[in-house]
């Protein structure tokens, strides 16, 4: 098992590199020179040549490169282009938005799809799983903006339930913190559990084919008992894999998110950098973003191995 | 109920591209012409959808996005379709380290999802339709790679190859003439499905403003609008919405009608 651990852990640096390379090389793509970008077409010679040293563009690409990842590794992100301060310092405030959103969005995706989803197995032929499976469908095509759009409108302007956008600070005030964060909150895991639904389902289904689950059936088990003591357990290795696919698309889905409710999260940070051309900042974010999602993907891999008795036996023989 | 399943996407799927085929030759009025009538209208007559803060009717550009919409979604499905069914052969036929290899490397491309592939794209080349069909493109190839190699494995073993072999047909030509024909329903439904995802990541880059640019109508940009004049005139927000569920809705079920259609025994699997 150690061995499989290791070599996980071996995957998920090699894509690391990967990963972080071709943000550099696509982000390092521009048209042009970029000291030109950053100073007008006023700049003169010098002052062109003093820039690129400056930001290191006059060297050679990998070692640039390595430059940017030795940087990384020790904390530096490099300077925004325009605001001139750190990138670290500028998404610092940012990440505690992101992760609210995100790790609320993921939490009530599974609470709604985990018991939708194993109706709609068990009663596939009826009206109630019908009827969810339809919904679910109906779900996955709604765009998550529009669907917070239409939320802002009636929570937010016609009921004046709730904040239609904006963000506070949970040191701030804990209560207008979450308030502010209850719609988007539910956008995003809304949206989200329609496309789980689907997959969980699918992994309830798979239970339903099994031999252990026809015989607690013949033994005399209710559908809901055989599903909640075998089913859960084993519909659990299909999903904690979809769920760190679905990770990838609820980080993202985020970032539209935040632009929807005007949180001041890393999507917008994001955002407001591609419209003043902040390479370095743009490059930061992705750069955390994608190390987010191959991290919980290699922690999904390595849990499979520790949760699946049958992978490590498979190690053993 | 499958059946009925397939027969309401295709509906769907048939309402959206006649809608882009209508507005090439009619709209109501002109979907483009700023200030070509009065601002802000609710829906009535002669404008049945009401009108946009620029004073243009909303019936109109909902009919002309619809071009967007397809337009960005046969260019981004072609490209991941044009790279990804040839690679997903290959990755088939290539000894077992190469194909982990290769595999490995579609794993890392997953955690580009379409929308950060083409943010990012869009800070370095600038926001515009090309690139948003490029990387929603780029970012859906490895969803090709691996369903034609799942195809391709299995047509690989199969003793009609075997015999191919045995009678010298080169590869390239096995690829073509085995291969190919026998996974083309899974590129189909594949490619169903990746339309609806390239249309959906269409309209939130559009609604972003790193889509479609300003003066082309399209359903995501709308939503952008619509939601500046949310207060006083909500219907606005209504219609691209609806226009863009039932385009996915309508891919997402011809892709999954097809599935079972094409293959019973990919039935009740995802």
């Amino acid at each position: 098992m150690f061995r499989q651990l290791l070599g996980r852990l071996g995957i998920f640096l090699l894509s690391l590199v990967a990963a972080s390379f071709a943000i550099f090389v696509i982000t390092q793509a521009l048209p042009g020179d970029v000291a030109a970008v950053i100073l007008g077409h006023g700049a003169t010679p010098e002052q062109l040549a003093a820039k690129r040293a400056e930001l290191g563009t006059d060297r050679p690409f990998l070692v640039q490169y390595l430059e940017w990842v030795t940087a990384m590794l020790g904390g530096d992100f490099g300077r925004s282009w325009f605001s001139h301060l750190p990138v670290t310092t500028l998404m610092a405030p940012r990440l505690g938005v992101t992760g609210s959103l995100v790790s609320g969005g993921l939490l009530l995706a599974v609470l709604i799809a985990l018991p939708l989803g194993a109706v709609a197995a068990l009663r596939r032929r009826q009206w109630p799983g019908l009827l969810t499976s339809a919904t679910a469908q109906v779900g996955m095509a709604i765009p998550a903006f529009w669907a917070g759009i239409i939320l802002v409108f009636v929570f937010g302007v016609l009921l004046r339930w709730l904040p239609p956008n904006g963000y506070v600070p949970l040191g701030r005030d804990p209560g207008r913190w979450a308030s502010h964060l209850v719609l988007p909150v539910v956008t995003l895991g809304v949206i989200q559990a329609a496309v789980l639904v689907r997959y969980v389902r699918s992994a309830f289904l798979e239970v339903l084919a099994e031999d252990y689950y026809r015989t607690a059936r013949s033994i005399g088990w209710t559908k809901w008992r055989a599903l909640s003591r075998h089913g859960i357990r084993n519909a659990s290795l299909s999903l904690v894999t979809v769920l760190g696919l679905q990770l990838a698309s609820v980080i993202v889905g985020a970032i539209v998110i935040e632009r929807v409710f005007v949180l001041p999260g890393l999507g917008s940070l994001l955002l407001d950098a591609v419209a003043t051309n902040d390479l370095v900042v743009v490059r930061g974010i992705t750069m955390v973003l994608v190390f987010a999602v191959l991290l919980i993907n290699a922690a999904v891999d390595i849990s499979y191995v520790l949760i699946d008795p049958r992978l490590r036996a498979r190690e053993a023989s | 109920m499958k059946r009925a399943e397939l027969w309401v996407g295709l509906a769907l799927v048939t309402a959206v591209v006649a809608m882009a085929l209508v507005s090439f030759v009619w709209t109501p009025f002109d979907a483009t012409a700023v200030g070509s009538g009065p601002r802000l209208q609710s829906p009535g007559l002669p404008h049945v959808l009401g009108t946009d803060h620029m004073g243009i009717d909303i019936f109109s550009r909902i009919l002309v996005g619809a071009r967007s919409a397809l337009y960005v979604g046969i260019i981004a499905v072609g490209i991941a379709a044009l790279v990804g069914v040839p690679l997903g052969i290959l990755a088939a036929w290539l000894p077992r380290w190469g194909a982990e290899a290769m595999m490995r490397a579609t794993d890392v491309a997953y955690a580009f999802p379409a929308l950060l592939l083409a943010i990012l794209l869009a800070a370095v080349f600038g926001a515009s339709t090309e690139t948003a069909m490029v990387a929603i493109g780029i970012a859906t190839i490895p969803a090709f790679i691996r369903v034609t190699r799942a195809g391709a494995l299995s047509v690989l073993a199969s003793d009609y190859v075997l015999a191919a072999r045995a009678a010298g047909t080169p590869a390239p030509a096995i690829a073509v003439r085995h291969v190919l024909p026998n996974v083309a329903h899974l590129i189909g439904v594949q490619a169903s499905v990746s339309f609806a995802m390239a249309i959906l990541a269409e309209a939130a880059l559009s609604y972003l403003g790193l889509g479609t640019p300003p003066t082309v109508p399209s359903w995501g940009r709308m939503l952008g609008d619509a939601q500046t004049y949310l207060f006083g005139h909500p219907t606005q927000a209504l219609w691209p919405g609806l226009a863009i569920a039932a385009a996915v809705l309508g891919f997402n079920l011809v892709g999954d009608g097809l599935r079972d259609f094409l293959d019973p025994k990919l039935r009740e699997v995802a």
